[in-house]
Order: structure tokens, then C-alpha cells, then sequence
């Protein structure tokens, strides 16, 4: 066989194409179902990690279950409407127009404290970044944070998925009194009584900006039903109020 | 075979393992896969995943590579290795994947890295193409331990003087370095500074080894 004729070349290249072809698919397929539970697992650890519940990955779904509350998707108004929030993919939602984007909320209680936690997602220097962030029942107060990334530079912008950038974000505020400050990444170090602000990173300063960029806009999406749960607690209070005034003119009387 | 069997470990062969850590070092000697030593050494744990996986599919596609080399046309024996490179790569990447979630995390972004280390298709081409296997595999190991022991020790450097840590754990704060006034070289975290160090480096070879020096 003549290793230098045009025909050998081709069959070669054609042979070792469809070899490499079926390969991989089959390698991928059959790898598929595997990857899946993976992704999922990490999705719920993610969520639970926000709540401030530390679990490993194969304990995730379980605990998940106990701790998850309630979930639901918002539309643009913030009302609730059909769906279900854990299948919701906001690589998808976001290319949509904004009013017929699907908002997801997860409801969580740990230690008898409710938070809302949003899922957000934007872009980095090199692909999409995503997490998540827990509200306390105030709508402001960050309760906790967690970032994720597809192909950050790892020491620079990968630095968001660690717990040293997102640790600083609990306790601080995404609202001052009414207004909507969302949270800002500062490059060069938030100042110590900057609720609105947390230290970026040196050397990622586009995978910072990244994470400014997605949580005012994600968290802006959800301002109508930030409103809406504040206007509900308002009311709850009242009736207290009311109830208890009541009590304490009957006992009087 | 009239030849007389070599052994395993002859010192034909323990050179090929012994020359990429100096002499002939893929990083410092060579100057290739510059790009990757560039993109992650900017701390230690990426640069020893990027070395272990650099280790692995080398010495995995030198033996692919010399196995075929008899078969392997060569008009198209560019495009061939950089299949064999690519096909290896995307596997281990799927394997890590479905079974070892973290460790594939880590290594996701250095995927692509790897397909276009230049060192690696310069291996298959100066070497897998005209050796046996087994030398081809030792070539591959000597060669990713020479260019994974600059990437480390690239990233020692960078990652201590750059943030003050090493493997995050932060070394220079427990030693109290900060309060004496000292502050982290923040020019050690961007890319050219993995440069500098890489020059730093092949100075000190050279003067080690006048040999190295071209006239």
C-alpha cells in the first residue's frame, strides 16, 4: 500500500473521522445521564449554600427537600404564574423580551429566619457567570451570596466562586430606605461603611464589573414583587397592631 | 529480531526522560507552550491540575501517535495528531465530568489550553512520528514534567509575591510580613509578570549551564 497516494489519504482522513465521530458521541451520550445529576446536584448545594447550609453533593437533593420551602416563578409584574422554578433556565429566559421572562424564587427557612433566594445570572470576561442571592424577609438585607462561573481565568475572575469575594456580601443592602442600589463590586476595595458595596478583585476587573452588571439587572426584574412582599408585611404588622390594641382595651374594659 | 532488545530503562531511554527537565527543557529551552504558562500560573493549585493533565495527554497521545506512525499519511500528519490531541482531551474532559465533578471544574477552562499547547503537537511531531512506543511514552513524561516544573515553579513565585499565599493558604499574613510594612506586589497577578519570572528562570539556567548559551 502506497502511504503517499491521493486515495490512501482520503480513506485515512475518512476512516479516522467517523472512528473519532462515533467515539465521542457514544463517550457523550452514555456520559450524558451522569453529567445531568451532576449539574442538578450542584444547582441544590448551590441553593442551600446561600441559606448558609453547608452540604456535599450527594446529600444535596435530600436536604434540599427539608430546607426548600416553596418555589415559584414571578413574571415581569411579579406575579406568580405556572412553571416550575427549578427547571427554569435563565441562559434561555434572558434572551427573551422582558415581559415574557419567567423570574424564579425559592423560598428557604433555616434556623426559623425565611429568606427569598433569587437566581441570577450575566456575563463575565469569557462566558457566562451565575448565582445565587438570598434576601432576608426585609427585601434587602443580602443573607447570602454564591457565584459560579463557565471559563473564568482561574486566580483572577474565577476568584468569584470562592468564599472570600462572596462572604463579604452578607449584610449588606440592596435598598436605601425606597431607593434601589443593588450591590456594587469596587474595584480597589469598598469602603468599610459602604452598604452597597463589596471588594473586587485584583486582576479581574471585567468579571467584577460582570457581577455589578447582573445583579442590578436581575435584581431590578424583581422589584414589583420586592414591593408587593413589603407592602404584605406592612399590612401584617398593622393587623397585629390592631389586634393587640383590641386585647388591650378589652382587658381594660 | 537480530537486534539486541534494549532494556526498559537502558540510558538511551533514561535520557529521554532526564533532558526536558534541563538541557533541553520544553519551557525555558524549546520556548514553547508559553501561552499556558502565561494564563494560569497565578496560583499553584490551576498550575499543578494544568501539569497533571498536560502529563496525561502527552505521554496518552505520543503512544496513540506512535502506534500509527506507519499508517499515518504524511500529508495530513498535522491534522491527524491535532485529532488524536483533541479527541484525548474532550474524553478525559467528558469522563471528569460525569464522574469526578470537581476535579473537572477546575480543568474546564484549561481544555482548550491544552488542545493548543504547542508543546505537545511539537512532541508528536519530532518525536512520536519516528520512535517506538515505549520511548514515545517516556519522551512524553520527561517533556510535561519539564514544562509542568516551570509551570509550578512559575506559579510559586507569582502566587507568593502576587497575593501572599500559597495553595490560598495565606503565608506571609501568618508569618506577620504585613504588619512590618510589607505589601503584596499587585504587577505579579497580570500575565507579564509570568513572563519576567519565565526570563528570570531561563537567566539562571543559562548561567548554570554555559552550554545553552548560543554564540
Amino acid at each position: 500500500m502506497d502511504a503517499n497516494k491521493n486515495s490512501y489519504t482520503f480513506s485515512f482522513a475518512a476512516v479516522m473521522v467517523v472512528l473519532v465521530a462515533t467515539l465521542l458521541s457514544v463517550a457523550a451520550i452514555s456520559l450524558k445521564p451522569f453529567q445531568d445529576k451532576n449539574v442538578e446536584a450542584e444547582k441544590k448545594q448551590n441553593i442551600l449554600t446561600t441559606l448558609g447550609i453547608e452540604v456535599s453533593r450527594e446529600d444535596a437533593a435530600k436536604v434540599y427537600k427539608e430546607k426548600i420551602t416553596s418555589s415559584y416563578v414571578l413574571n415581569s409584574e411579579g406575579t406568580v404564574v405556572d412553571g416550575d422554578a427549578f427547571t427554569v433556565d435563565l441562559g434561555v429566559e434572558l434572551k427573551k423580551p422582558v415581559d415574557q421572562q419567567v423570574f424564579p424564587v425559592f423560598e428557604g427557612e433555616k434556623n426559623g429566619q425565611k429568606s427569598y433566594i433569587l437566581p441570577m445570572r450575566g456575563k463575565g470576561l469569557w462566558g457566562p457567570i451565575w448565582g445565587y442571592l438570598a434576601l432576608e424577609e426585609d427585601m434587602s438585607t443580602i443573607s447570602g451570596a454564591v457565584f459560579d462561573h463557565k471559563s473564568e481565568t482561574p486566580g483572577l475572575g474565577a476568584e468569584i466562586s470562592l468564599g472570600w469575594f462572596q462572604e463579604p456580601f452578607i449584610g449588606k443592602t440592596i435598598f436605601e430606605g425606597k431607593e434601589f442600589k443593588s450591590i456594587t463590586v469596587v474595584k480597589g476595595g469598598a469602603k468599610e461603611d459602604d452598604m452597597h458595596g463589596v471588594d473586587g478583585i485584583s486582576g479581574g476587573t471585567i468579571t467584577s464589573d460582570g457581577v455589578s452588571d447582573m445583579l442590578d439587572e436581575r435584581l431590578s426584574k424583581y422589584l414589583p414583587f420586592f414591593n408587593q412582599k413589603l407592602s404584605e408585611m406592612i399590612e401584617a404588622d398593622t393587623v397585629v397592631v390592631d389586634s393587640l390594641q383590641a386585647l388591650t382595651l378589652n382587658t381594660i374594659k | 529480531m537480530s537486534e539486541k532488545k534494549e532494556s526498559l530503562f537502558s540510558k538511551k531511554n533514561r535520557k529521554l526522560l532526564k533532558d526536558p527537565l534541563n538541557d533541553n527543557n520544553p519551557v525555558t529551552t524549546q520556548v514553547l507552550g508559553i501561552c499556558s504558562a502565561l494564563a494560569i500560573t497565578v496560583q499553584l493549585k490551576p498550575a499543578i491540575v494544568m501539569a497533571l493533565s498536560v502529563l496525561v495527554v502527552l505521554s496518552v497521545a505520543n503512544v496513540v501517535v506512535s502506534l500509527m506512525r506507519n499508517l499515518i499519511p504524511s500529508r495530513i500528519r498535522i491534522i491527524v495528531q491535532l485529532v488524536v490531541i483533541a479527541t484525548l482531551v474532550i474524553l478525559v474532559d467528558q469522563v471528569l465530568k460525569a464522574f469526578v465533578y470537581d476535579v473537572s471544574k477546575e480543568l474546564s477552562v484549561f481544555v482548550g489550553l491544552i488542545i493548543t499547547n504547542c508543546i505537545i503537537m511539537g512532541r508528536l511531531e519530532a518525536f512520536a512520528l519516528g520512535n517506538k512506543p515505549w520511548k514515545s511514552f517516556l519522551d512524553g513524561l520527561g517533556n510535561a514534567f519539564g514544562y509542568g516544573w516551570i509551570l509550578i515553579a512559575v506559579a510559586f513565585f507569582r502566587e507568593l509575591l502576587g497575593a501572599g499565599t500559597l495553595f490560598g493558604y495565606p503565608v506571609l499574613e501568618k508569618l506577620g510580613l504585613y504588619e512590618m510594612g510589607y505589601e503584596n506586589n499587585g504587577m505579579m497577578i497580570l500575565p507579564p509578570m509570568a513572563l519576567v519570572t519565565v526570563g528570570i528562570i531561563i537567566w539562571i539556567q543559562r548561567m548554570k549551564n554555559r552550554d545553552l548559551i548560543e554564540s
